[in-house]
């Protein structure tokens, strides 16, 4: 089982490689933004970070970036791969997944804990919480705010590609637990085919006891249980 | 050698967060005529081709694929030749 966390310049990979290697205790290795080979990658992820100082658009330089053309073809060919922060700007921008990300509509950055629903439960990155469960993850961004036209929406919403929402600690999508605006709340949607996930709050920094929230380290125990990899011993989880 | 100028802004509909800032500032100084701020980027590119079709083919892809994200933005350019 062995992960690959990209690196760009600016990239904040680190989080992700600890969950991966340290509490999770699976083969982990970091992929530089030129290289053109991910074989033997069980799953991709793109961490958050400020690549290229968000110059242009966040996330635009980096879609661009020549491992990306790799990271396309290993999601075309089905591979799990998983966006958070700057990496979901990333795939949006590389055209993995639909819409794009506005600055947030107070331009503000914002960075707190926010509840999160998770709205499908199906997916090699979420099928280890139940559909529906509210839980408590951090945001950190300016450009969080979600856009995509109405008629898209519709159709990623009938596809069950909006995977996460932002809510009240009850779970009601309302306006007041939307931290930036996004259409419908949204946090973290999929691709068509569901391999491809993408979402602002990062569930890497909720991964651990020692940090008095575990909600995220379901992410990454659901990628193994998709992977068919038995949980490691002597990690102990709270839903 | 061409010079391309490029325009990118928002689309209708796409809240101006920045233009909006702007005009709110705009305001506090007292120009209550201002009814909109627009705000967006702009680029200026130097290109080492004297054919200007092959110049203004080359700006649009560029534009397409890395300097506008079409989810979200418009663009225009004008290209003038310039000299060495």
């Amino acid at each position: 089982m062995r992960f690959g966390v990209v690196v760009f310049p600016g990239s904040d990979a680190a989080d992700c490689y600890y969950i991966i290697d340290q509490v999770l205790g699976h083969s982990v290795s970091y992929v530089w933004y030129q290289e053109r080979d991910l074989n033997g990658f069980d799953c991709v992820i793109l961490p958050g970070g400020f690549s290229y100082g968000d110059y242009l658009r966040a996330g635009a330089v980096a879609a661009v970036a020549p491992v990306m053309d790799e990271v396309v073809k290993y999601a075309e060919q089905g591979g799990l791969v998983l966006g958070i922060g700057n990496g979901f700007q990333v795939l949006l921008e590389a055209g993995l997944l639909a819409g794009a990300l506005r600055r947030n509509e107070i331009p503000r950055f914002r960075c707190h804990d926010v509840f999160l629903k998770v709205e499908n439960n199906t997916l090699p990155f979420t099928n280890s919480y139940r559909r529906g469960e509210v839980i408590s993850v951090p945001i950190a961004h300016g450009e969080g705010n979600y856009y995509i036209d109405h008629q898209e929406l519709i159709k990623m919403e009938q596809q069950g590609q909006v995977v996460f929402r932002y809510c009240t600690e009850a779970g009601e999508i309302a306006s007041e637990a939307n931290p930036n605006g996004s259409v419908g709340n949204i946090a973290g949607i999929c691709s068509k085919k569901g391999n491809v996930l993408g979402m602002m709050p990062h569930p890497e920094r909720c991964a651990e006891e020692i940090l008095g929230n575990t909600a995220g380290l379901h992410i990454f125990l659901s990628i193994l249980n998709w992977l068919g990899i038995n949980r490691q011993e002597g990690v102990t989880v709270h839903g | 050698m061409f010079e391309a100028r490029i325009y990118i802004s928002l689309k209708k509909g796409i809240l101006d967060l920045e233009g909006k800032t702007v005009k709110h500032g705009l305001k506090s100084l007292g120009y209550d005529q201002v009814e909109d701020v627009k705000t967006g980027k702009y680029l200026v590119l130097t290109l080492s081709t004297a054919d200007r079709s092959a110049a203004e083919q080359a700006v649009e892809e560029m534009c397409e694929k890395l300097l506008v994200n079409k989810v979200m933005e418009e663009y225009t350019f004008e290209l003038r030749e310039v000299e060495e």
